[in-house]
Order: C-alpha cells, then sequence, then structure tokens
C-alpha cells in the first residue's frame, strides 16, 4: 500500500520528539523530510542519522517537493501564521504544535470528525490536549456550566516561548476547553514546579454542574472511556484516583463539582518521561497525522 | 539603619485566613484606619492574587474588583497594592486593576521562575505603576539562586524585590543570608514578607532590615494565612523602640487591630500544630485550612498531610495535591487495618 508523505518543520525539541514517534509507529504515513533552518541544529543531525532526509533551507525545501501532503509544523506562532499561508497555497494540510491558532482546535478523541476537510489544525496547547478530553466525557453526559484546570509541570519541561507569554498559554487552554470540552465557562492555570527529581506532569479538573439530576456512574464510565482513547495514542496518559463527586461553594451555589485528577507520562523517545506535557503534544500531532494520511488514502481508493 | 516602607496585607494575605470573605464594608474601614494610621502601602486582592477567585483556591464572596475599587476610593494617602501571580491572573486584570486605581503590583512567582513575571512586569512599568517582585518560598533556594532569579525581576523593570517566605521556615541567619545576596546583587530596593510559623516573624523582619532591607510586610493582628505574618502594630512598636520611625501611628493601629479587626477574625492566629508542622515541613501557609478540611474528610491527621506536601516539593498553587496526598494516606491507612 502506498503512503502519504509528510514532513517536520521545525528541527527544534518538539519536531525532534515527534521524529521519531513517527518512525517507531508504522502506519499511513511516510516520513519524508525535516527541515530546519539552522544548518548545525542538532535536530538536523538526528534525522540524518536516522535515514531521513534533512535539509536547512526551512519551508522552502518542504514547497520544493510537490509530493509532501501533510507538514507538521514545530516552529513557533509568527513564524505559522506565515507558513500557514504557504503551505495553503501549496495544497499541503498544516498540522500547527505553536500557538498560532490559525486552524480549529483539534483534540483527536473529540472533535476529528468535525474537521477531516480541514487544511490546517491547531494542535492547542499541552495542557489542553491533556484536559479536553476530560471535560468533554462530562459534558457529553450532563452540561458543565464551569471548567477549571490546574495543570503541573516540572519547570524543565517549559520553554522559554511559554514562559514569555502565560497569557497565551492560559487563554488558549481555557478556549479550548470551552470549544472543544464543551464548558460553558471555564479557566485555565499553570503551575511550573522545579521539585527534583522533576515530576510527571500531573492534571486536576473541576467541573462544575447545575443540573439537579445526573447519573455520576454514568459520568465516571464516560471518563473511563475518555481515558481509555487517549492513551491508545499517549500511552502513559492516565487516571490518578477515581473521579469524585463533591460540593463546592460557587458564585453560581453550593453545586456538585466532578474533581479527575489526571497524570501524563511520556514514553521518553527524545524528552525525559516527566515531560509528559511535551509528549502528549508530539504524540497528538502525529496521532492527527496518522488518521489525517489514513483519510486521504481511502479517499483515493473510493475515487478510483 | 533605616526605617522601612511598611506595606500592610491584611486585605490579601489576610483573606486567605477568612475563606476570602472580606465586604467592601470591611475594606472601607480597613484600609480608613490604615490610611489615618499613617501605613504608605495597603496590600488589596484576593489572597492568591488577581482573578483568583477559583475552586482550587476559594471562590471570593465579593467580586475583588470592588473591594479594590472601595480601597482606593477610601484611602487619601496610601497607595494601594495589589498580588498578581502569572497563570492565576492575566495582563487583562492587571490593566483593569490599574484602571480602578491600583498604584502598586507585586508579581508574585515561585523563587525559582522569575522569567515568567517579565511580561507583568513590563505591562505594570508601561502602565506607570510600581513593580515589585515577589520570590515565594524562598527558603527552598540558597541566597545565590535567589540574588540571580532576583536581578532577572530587576532587568525586566521591577522597583523593588521581596524575600519572601511563604512557609514561615526561614530563620534569622537564612533571612539575613538572603536579604543580603540581593541587596548585594541589585540596585533597587529589598523587600521581606514573613510568616510566623516558627514565632520568627518580627525576628525575621528585624533580620532583614539589619542586612539592609528597604520594604517590610505585615498584617494587622497577623490576620494572614496559616500562622500569619508579622503582626503592623508589633512591627511598628519594635521599631519605635529601635528609634526606626516609620511614620506610622502606634495607638491608631492598636485601635484598628483591637476594635476592627479582631471582631472579623474566626479566633486568634496561634501556632498550633497544623501551623508549626506546616512551617516545619516548609509547606505553603495558604494550604492550612485545605489541609484542615481534606483531613477532617478523610480521617487523617493533618500534620501527616503537611509532611508530605513537603515531601513532594509542592508550591503555591498546588492546592489540588493537598487532596491527591489526603486520598494516597487515607488508602494507605485502609490498608493497614
Amino acid at each position: 500500500m502506498s503512503k502519504v508523505k509528510a514532513a517536520i518543520l521545525g528541527s527544534g525539541n518538539i519536531g525532534t520528539d515527534l521524529m521519531y514517534k513517527i518512525l517507531k509507529n508504522d502506519g499511513a504515513m511516510e516520513l519524508a523530510l525535516v527541515a530546519g533552518i539552522d544548518p548545525e541544529s542538532e535536530g538536523l543531525a538526528r534525522a540524518r542519522e536516522a535515514g531521513i532526509e534533512a535539509s536547512h533551507e526551512g519551508i522552502d525545501a518542504i514547497l520544493a517537493d510537490p509530493e509532501i501532503r501533510i507538514v507538521f509544523d514545530a516552529t513557533s506562532a509568527k513564524a505559522h501564521i506565515q507558513n500557514a499561508e504557504k503551505l495553503e497555497a501549496a495544497g499541503k494540510m498544516a498540522i500547527d504544535l505553536t500557538p498560532a491558532s490559525v486552524g480549529p482546535y483539534l483534540v483527536p478523541p473529540v472533535n476529528l470528525d468535525d474537521h477531516l476537510e480541514a487544511k490546517n489544525v491547531n494542535m492547542v496547547s499541552c495542557a489542553g490536549q491533556a484536559t479536553a478530553p476530560l471535560v468533554y466525557a462530562v459534558s457529553r453526559v450532563v452540561p458543565v456550566h464551569y471548567a477549571e484546570m490546574i495543570a503541573t509541570v516540572a519547570s524543565r519541561a517549559i520553554g522559554p516561548g511559554t514562559r514569555q507569554n502565560v497569557d497565551e498559554f492560559t487563554r488558549t487552554t481555557a478556549n479550548a476547553l470551552m470549544k472543544v470540552g464543551g464548558a460553558k465557562t471555564a479557566r485555565a492555570i499553570p503551575v511550573f514546579n522545579p521539585a527534583e527529581p522533576p515530576i510527571t506532569m500531573t492534571n486536576t479538573v473541576y467541573t462544575v454542574i447545575q443540573e439537579k439530576d445526573f447519573d455520576f456512574d454514568e459520568i465516571k464510565k464516560s471518563i473511563r472511556e475518555m481515558v481509555e482513547d487517549v492513551s491508545e495514542y499517549v500511552p502513559g496518559y492516565r487516571l490518578k484516583g477515581e473521579p469524585m463527586l463533591d460540593e463546592r461553594d460557587t458564585p453560581w451555589g453550593r453545586l456538585p463539582v466532578v474533581v479527575i485528577m489526571n497524570e501524563v507520562e511520556g514514553e521518553g523517545d527524545f524528552f525525559p518521561k516527566y515531560a509528559g506535557n511535551l509528549d502528549i503534544m508530539t504524540a497528538s500531532a502525529r496521532k492527527v497525522g496518522e488518521l489525517y494520511a489514513s483519510h486521504f488514502l481511502q479517499k483515493e481508493e473510493v475515487r478510483q | 539603619m533605616k526605617a522601612p516602607r511598611i506595606t500592610d496585607t491584611t486585605l490579601r494575605d489576610g483573606a486567605h485566613a477568612i475563606s476570602y470573605s472580606f465586604t467592601e464594608e470591611q475594606v472601607r474601614e480597613i484600609v480608613g484606619g490604615l490610611d489615618r494610621a499613617g501605613v504608605p502601602v495597603i496590600e488589596v486582592s484576593h489572597g492568591a492574587g488577581l482573578n483568583g477567585s477559583t475552586i482550587q483556591q476559594g471562590f471570593s464572596k465579593t467580586p475583588e474588583f470592588d473591594l479594590i475599587r472601595a480601597a482606593v476610593e477610601t484611602a487619601e494617602h496610601s497607595k494601594i497594592a495589589s498580588l498578581f501571580v502569572p497563570g492565576i491572573g492575566t495582563s487583562e486584570e492587571l490593566r483593569k486593576a490599574v484602571e480602578i486605581g491600583i498604584r502598586v503590583i507585586r508579581v508574585a512567582v515561585h523563587c525559582t521562575e522569575a522569567d515568567v513575571t517579565e511580561q507583568y512586569i513590563r505591562l505594570a512599568k508601561e502602565l506607570g505603576i510600581e513593580a515589585v517582585g515577589f520570590l515565594m518560598m524562598s527558603h527552598t533556594q540558597p541566597a545565590e539562586v535567589l540574588a540571580e532569579q532576583a536581578k532577572l525581576m530587576e532587568s525586566y523593570g521591577a522597583d523593588c524585590v521581596y524575600v519572601v517566605d511563604s512557609a514561615g521556615a526561614l530563620v534569622p541567619e537564612g533571612v539575613r543570608e538572603r536579604v543580603s545576596a540581593l541587596k548585594e546583587a541589585l540596585s533597587i530596593e529589598v523587600g521581606f514578607h514573613a510568616h510566623n510559623n516558627l514565632g520568627l516573624a518580627i525576628g525575621n523582619s528585624i533580620a532583614a532590615l539589619e542586612a539592609g532591607a528597604d520594604q517590610i510586610d505585615g498584617t494587622v493582628r497577623a490576620l494572614g494565612a496559616g500562622a500569619g505574618n508579622a503582626p503592623t502594630e508589633v512591627l511598628v512598636a519594635a521599631l519605635n523602640k529601635m528609634d526606626l520611625n516609620t511614620g506610622i501611628d502606634l495607638s491608631k493601629m492598636m485601635d484598628l487591630s483591637e476594635e476592627v479587626i479582631v471582631p472579623i477574625m474566626p479566633g486568634p492566629i496561634v501556632i498550633d500544630r497544623d501551623n508549626l508542622s506546616s512551617g516545619y515541613a516548609g509547606v505553603y501557609n495558604s494550604f492550612l485550612l485545605h489541609v484542615r478540611h481534606a483531613a477532617e474528610k478523610y480521617q487523617i491527621n493533618p500534620t501527616e498531610i503537611m509532611e508530605e506536601l513537603g515531601k513532594r516539593q509542592a508550591i503555591a498553587g498546588q492546592e489540588d495535591w493537598i487532596l491527591d496526598v489526603a486520598l494516597e494516606l487515607a488508602e494507605k491507612k485502609k490498608a493497614l487495618v
């Protein structure tokens, strides 16, 4: 069976980890090129070492190959805004790992089917990938009036881009809890913990429910199923303890709150295992690429 | 030694102790009292800083911008300040607070994460207000690390950087080392914020002054998170005895403490078992009420929760770990029965 050619744009840490994930999972994609802009970059050297073509010509190298159909952009929000136009003009599908949000947010087990024909999709943020599925798992059973999530990540696993713009991170993640997770309102709060040895990413999700009648067992079942769906492509994604039903004083009165605690351990492909926050970005992006590649191949089969 | 500038943070740190229930009326009364007594800076916001009203921290009973507005309207001489924790607050809340009339923002981060403050310190300076860097949980890092972090804040434009003993875990020697290191490294002012878990809030504040601190925090009647802070009125009295004139009227402070603050307090703030174990384990003071709640719910000794949080190196903003720890301890206990 023929495969769909894909390329990674950006040879930094995210691009490199993503490369290893694509190489280790045999599927409908073939990684044809890793393109960066620094000829000395470790990521390009690693690509060559793995037998993958590497170029320091950046986006131009990708545009020069008409066979490349899927492009993972692991550069920066600013760069992606320019890349997005060029990729679209060239008829290439963009999977955006930057915070640019040119295309719709995509969280694989929740809304992939809504965007099957999209030309550009955005991978939200690490905390968004980790917690929007949990909020959705509740909201598909009973409406969520307010969702709040606390993402605790190791300081060492937070890059300078996020550090210089915490506003963007909190806004993007809260938006994803509403748009993808289905919460009516939402807050997202990151905590960067410098503990040594570094801590594994942990997330706590609170969902406030206004309805009087709902079946908590049904919610728990929905959460378990969702965790299973995510762990299929992020093996270190799991619940910490059972989801709990609590009652809290809120601005909307004393209301039931479902508390979900979750942990994300990385696979250790390029990032250390504690950096589950980075791992879930690359693992989700790979999953999305794989699903689009299969979709492209299916469409072609139908046509033939 | 020169007299420090005193910032009273009863209406911010004290909010933790009364579960974020300050009313507009109380704010007017307390700000009025502090202003008349001559306290130069009064901090008002949710205990966790602007926008801190959340499930994680506890919701404010009155919207904090209403409280800040009441404070700004009441103060005649004092500057109104707010606390700001990046990630809890965003630029939007900072802008709004400045619009209402705060004149000082204290940007607080865990003491290794100063680079996260750049966006907000720069914004505060653009908006024309004073910016103070607040290095929380300072006991966890040696003096050199704190000095490096403080220098980052200075480079973003901070007017002052505080050594913050959030856990009340420092002893005078540790305070001196840290404040001295900052004084040496920086050309801006240095401040100190104490908690009283080891009974050292006043002593540590004096040690900070001896090491050159320019600004000191207090709360009336020690009304602050956990074991409380250096009581502002006691600080003023001690400084008077040292011939350091803060310009604050001691008798007006004592009246405010007795007549206005005590009636608001659920009880006196003392160094009980929970507060001592918290300080001894180096745990963030605002965890106290959350720990007590979890301990009661899962029938565990609060000391055990404090010790485990200390071991896990929990930092500010991690109230969710309390539940996680309590559940794990409860499971362990069940397994033993």
